[in-house]
């Protein structure tokens, strides 16, 4: 019942805002995110993040005056198709700039369409950093500002002895790259590197090796369903979280809850975003999405991002006066605006400054904030150790 | 078959070459992209349909089309010196000596036809020399497309891991993004397809054709009169490898991406759905078939994403158990004339 | 790196890894023999078994809540089994390659089913009390090696079904008539047995065979719309390796592939060991075309 109030209330403030600005012509935006295939269970909730900041946006009087019509488009999880409709939303619907993608592999596959198009992707999600495109803005983590301050963290905690558990692709491979190099660096000890296939569920050979290895913390960036599999088998062959913590960059509520909470308690994971974040911004946004989608469901940090992409496209649209997507993301560069996080703003290399944290799961599929950085860092595509004198300057 | 039906290749063809007048530029790229997967489909009529062969490992030598284009283009596009992204990324310092070879445009294009073929023949003629054939072989073929795209994924510093190969800019000197790109590459695609469709019905209709078929019904007839069978197949296996590589190349210039999640097991099975649907037995039909499936996927899984998957699982079903001979079958029982069907199915293979 | 307690620890998982194996593919091998059709939903017989294992956890909570689940998870799956049989592979009976597409297309829709009801994301049981056990050996040359009471539970199950059916197909008057017709089809059609109900029977015995696994499964990892099918191909191999429909073919081939799998993985990661797993399938067909244990010569059979 109150779901049906929300929603009429909110429908009759978008047509009152209609009749209001009956000159105003329409904007198109393009979200195009998994709503298919094996993605589609952490994509759709940033979908919805996202269409719920175009309605916010359009109940306040849309972007210049302009109502903002979503185009979704399913990507279907599939690189291809996210190239496919990419170009769909560019040439057939002209929308005047895109929020979307998840995997790596998607937004490596969109990237030249955007390219050539010359429009503006936003792209929601921490990844493994090693890019810089003109028409990309990168508002997840990257590199330096989610696993290298996550292991700073344990480094500070005394842990010496790491072990590196990845799903077999391209962020936990890179991202272990990048912290071999910084632990040799800092004289600590790796204690082995493993990777199960993407979906993977027997680990029984990998815990056969940290049993040898004896680790005193393990690194993971094991992916979705993997993750279930592994702290089980990790449970059953008697390794709780007390004696061998678990620091984990791809867990956050909603996988936490889909897991179980008793399976996953007392370990850690490295985010920009917690759904705990103090601060009114953050209870507005989360009581709002909750109100919409069900009051048990859970807020993630590329939902966050997902949804301040739109704010930082209308902030950034209203300071160039203009949708041209080249005047936007020189217009973005440098320009505050409020988001859950607080207020943000992105770098000159088109990435999010943004503080790093790191929670500890508790029982209720919370995360405690055990540790957050001091303020903001600044986003740095190249990790300075792991890739020595690479650098992206875009504007 | 009445006048009017067999006729109908020249409309197809003339709105084929009309088509870039007729729609829009981005149906123009789904249309290209999937002709090029059409061409993989021809192959599978030959395989599938003449031979009897069912290999749910195509996924493998459309990668492999694919990817020895894609090295190629991501070779050309690197600046003097420097590797490809994700070899940097991945910590390599010298670019691997197969890759070297890539670099050469004739060499890629020869790879494109020439890798699968090869891949294939070794690897089916392993299998059918000890006579393992039928399901076993369905199912030694699935394993293969596992095992590929797990390796492509997990040797990331030399494959672009799951990722794939992307960001093209250039093929033989000429600018991908220019706008006559697209329009030139549809054509391209085009020619192979008719090229592709002309060869394939010249060998079903040759001495060899015949031969696979007899092996198709009775294996054993025709090894004990004389012939030994193994020769035939790894062929007619070598040459729809082929025909997937050259189908996975052209896919890959429209895609502009080629991609693990586009070679392994589920992707190799639907490119079996192409073919059933189409009509096994069938050259029209199987490419009538990649085109119908592939602009069902696109529309349904747009507007309704949950339903596609129920949809494509029903298709499957009834299309085999009511309609075996697929599209194709059921136009030319339509068309009365049950009887002249080139290459009538036995039904009962035991 | 070659450590005894990891060495021994290996060779324990590839026996639980054997174990999944078993309990997998012990179905398709006897419905292979039986009628010569693979059954490309089998994976999904694997994943409702989970599902099953996984709704008896909330039903009746407590200790003895997965000795429960297994016999719900037989008979579920052994029933859609039984459907499964009737609507779609009989009618197929003599075209094994139709039949392996058409139960892809069945499989398709059961996973979209187990998504559009249970979520994509994927539900999770909890092991009892009694399960979550390790046996450790702190002293001695093994000094370090841990056996977790779950796998030992995994090995047990296959062990105990093995058992039974063994006894069924030796002892019961079906496992005689399924004798018979396994030797040749028509002769025993011919002396009056029904040979449809002979089928229906072991089909949907396999099926729910597929379905205990799926609850020993859920022990280890989560159950999701999709866990079958990381468990199918594998599968598939080992009927293939196993020869003809033979229990003790699948037996021993599911050991062997689990073993391959498991001491492989002492040196190499998970994806490189998969490809060795198919290799070594490849070259053992090149001396053995006829797998295993051959029941009938393979090659005088298309």
């Amino acid at each position: 019942m109150k779901m049906a109030f929300h929603t009429l209330f909110g429908a009759l403030a978008a047509s009152t805002m209609l009749t209001c600005a009956a000159q105003a012509e329409d904007t198109k935006v393009g979200v195009l995110q998994s709503l298919s295939g094996t993605m589609a269970i952490s994509e759709v909730t940033v979908k919805n993040a996202e269409l719920m900041a175009i309605d916010e946006i359009n109940a306040a009087g849309g972007v210049m005056g302009n109502k903002i019509v979503p185009v979704v488009e399913d990507g279907a999880s599939d690189p291809a198709i996210f190239a496919q409709k990419a170009t769909k939303l560019i040439t057939d619907d002209k929308v005047a700039t895109v929020f979307g993608g998840w995997t790596s592999a998607s937004r490596k596959a969109m990237l030249p369409v955007f390219e050539r198009t010359k429009n503006l992707l936003w792209y929601p999600v921490q990844f493994e950093g090693n890019e810089c495109s003109p028409n990309i803005m990168y508002s997840g983590a990257q590199p330096n500002q989610q696993i290298v301050p996550s292991y700073d963290w344990a480094k500070a905690k005394g842990y010496k002895k790491m072990f590196l558990v990845g799903s077999d692709y391209v962020f936990p491979r890179t991202a272990n790259l990048i912290l071999k190099k910084h632990i040799a660096k800092d004289g600590l000890t790796m204690a082995g590197e493993e990777y199960v296939p993407l979906g993977g569920t027997d680990f029984s050979a990998v815990i056969a090796k940290i049993q040898a290895a004896k680790p005193e913390i393990i690194m993971s960036t094991l992916n979705g369903d993997s993750n279930v599999s592994f702290f089980k088998q990790l449970a059953a062959a008697g390794l709780t979280s007390e004696k061998l913590p678990v620091m984990s960059f791809s867990i956050g509520e909603q996988e936490a809850k889909a897991m179980g909470t008793e399976l996953v308690k007392d370990s850690f994971a490295g985010w920009n975003y917690f759904q705990s974040l103090p601060g009114e911004a953050n209870a507005k946004f989360v009581k709002d999405y909750q109100a919409k989608f069900g009051a048990d469901a859970a807020i993630t940090d590329p939902m966050v991002h997902g949804y301040l992409d739109v704010y930082a496209w209308k902030a950034a649209v209203e300071k160039a006066g203009s949708f041209d997507p080249d005047k936007v993301r020189a217009a973005a560069v440098g320009l505050k605006f409020p988001s859950p996080m607080g207020d943000v703003e992105f770098a000159a290399n088109q990435s999010l400054v943004q503080p790093a944290l790191v929670g500890k799961l508790k029982a209720d599929g919370q995360f405690e904030i055990v540790w957050q950085s001091e303020g903001a860092i600044q986003p740095d595509p190249y990790d300075p150790v792991a890739f020595p004198g690479k650098s992206c300057k875009l504007h | 078959m009445p006048k009017y039906l067999s006729q109908l290749w020249i409309v197809a063809l003339v709105l084929a070459v009309a088509a870039p007048w007729l729609i829009s530029s981005y149906e123009l790229s789904l249309l290209g992209r999937f002709l090029a997967m059409a061409i993989l489909a021809i192959g599978l009529v030959l395989l599938w349909g003449e031979a009897g062969i069912l290999s749910l490992g195509q996924g493998v030598f459309f990668g492999l089309g694919g990817y020895a284009i894609a090295m190629h283009m991501k070779l050309v596009s690197l600046p003097e010196g420097e590797l490809p992204d994700f070899m940097m990324w991945s910590g390599l310092d010298a670019l691997p000596w197969w890759w070297v070879p890539f670099a050469n445009p004739v060499f890629a294009l020869v790879a494109v036809v020439a890798l699968p073929a090869i891949v294939g023949a070794l690897f089916s003629w392993l299998v059918f020399r000890r006579r393992i054939v039928g399901t076993y072989f369905s199912l030694i073929t699935q394993a293969l497309a596992l095992c590929f795209a797990t390796l492509l994924v997990s040797k990331q510093d030399v494959t672009g891991g799951f990722n794939g190969l992307t960001d093209f800019k250039t093929l033989f000197g000429q600018d991908l993004a220019s706008p006559g790109a697209p329009i030139a590459l549809y054509f391209v695609t085009l020619g192979f397809v008719v090229l592709a469709f002309l060869g394939a019905r010249w060998l079903i209709g040759s001495r060899y054709g015949i031969l696979l078929r007899a092996t198709r019904d009775g294996e054993n007839r025709v090894r004990f009169l004389g012939y030994n069978t193994t020769p035939y197949k790894v062929v007619a296996f070598a040459i729809a490898a082929a025909l997937a590589g050259l189908g996975g190349a052209l896919f890959t210039l429209h895609a502009g991406v080629i991609s693990p999640a586009l070679v392994g097991v589920v992707p190799s099975i639907e490119m079996i759905v192409w073919v059933a649907v189409g009509g096994r037995y069938s050259l029209w039909g199987a490419v009538a078939g990649a085109l119908i499936v592939n602009f069902a996927k696109d529309e349904i899984s747009s507007a309704l994403p949950e339903a596609w998957l129920y949809v494509l699982g029903a298709v499957f079903i009834l299309v085999v158990t009511l309609l075996p001979r697929g599209i194709a079958g059921l136009v030319r029982d339509l068309a009365g004339r049950r009887a002249l069907v080139a290459t009538k199915p036995q039904e009962v293979q035991k | 790196m070659m450590d005894l307690p990891l060495l021994v620890g290996q060779v324990f998982n590839g026996f639980s890894v054997a174990s999944l194996f078993i309990l997998a593919t012990l179905g398709l091998a006897l419905s292979f023999g039986l009628m010569r059709v693979i059954n490309m939903a089998h994976g999904e017989m694997l994943m409702l078994g989970g599902y099953l294992a996984y709704l008896t956890f909330l039903l009746v909570p407590g200790p003895l809540a997965i000795l429960i689940a297994l016999p719900v998870a037989f008979l579920g799956a052994a029933a859609l089994g039984a459907v499964l049989e009737v609507t779609v592979i009989h009618r197929l009976a003599s075209r094994p390659l139709d039949t392996l597409l058409a139960t892809w297309g069945v499989s398709l829709i059961l996973q979209q089913a187990a998504r559009s009801i249970f979520g994509a994301i994927g539900v999770s049981v909890t092991a009892p009390g009694w399960l979550n056990h390790t046996i450790s050996i702190a002293t001695g040359p093994l000094a370090g090696l841990t056996l977790p009471a779950t796998r030992i539970f995994i090995m047990v199950v296959a062990v105990a079904v093995l058992l039974a059916l063994g006894l069924f197909i030796t002892k019961s008057r079906i496992g005689l008539l399924v004798r018979a017709v396994n030797q040749d089809r028509m002769m025993a059609a011919a002396s009056g047995i029904d040979v449809r109900r002979v089928d229906l029977v072991v089909f949907s015995l396999g099926t729910g065979i597929a379905g205990l696994a799926g609850v020993v499964l859920a022990l280890l990892g989560p159950v999701t719309p999709s866990v079958g099918q990381s468990y199918i191909v594998p599968a598939f191999l080992v009927v293939v390796l196993g020869g003809l429909g033979s229990m003790v073919g699948t037996t021993v081939a599911a050991l062997i592939l689990g073993m391959v799998s498991a001491l492989s993985q002492i040196f190499l990661d998970v994806s490189t060991s998969q490809v060795l797993v198919l290799l070594f399938v490849i070259v053992f067909l090149q001396f053995r075309p006829q797998g295993v244990i051959a029941v009938r010569s393979r090659a005088l059979e298309d």
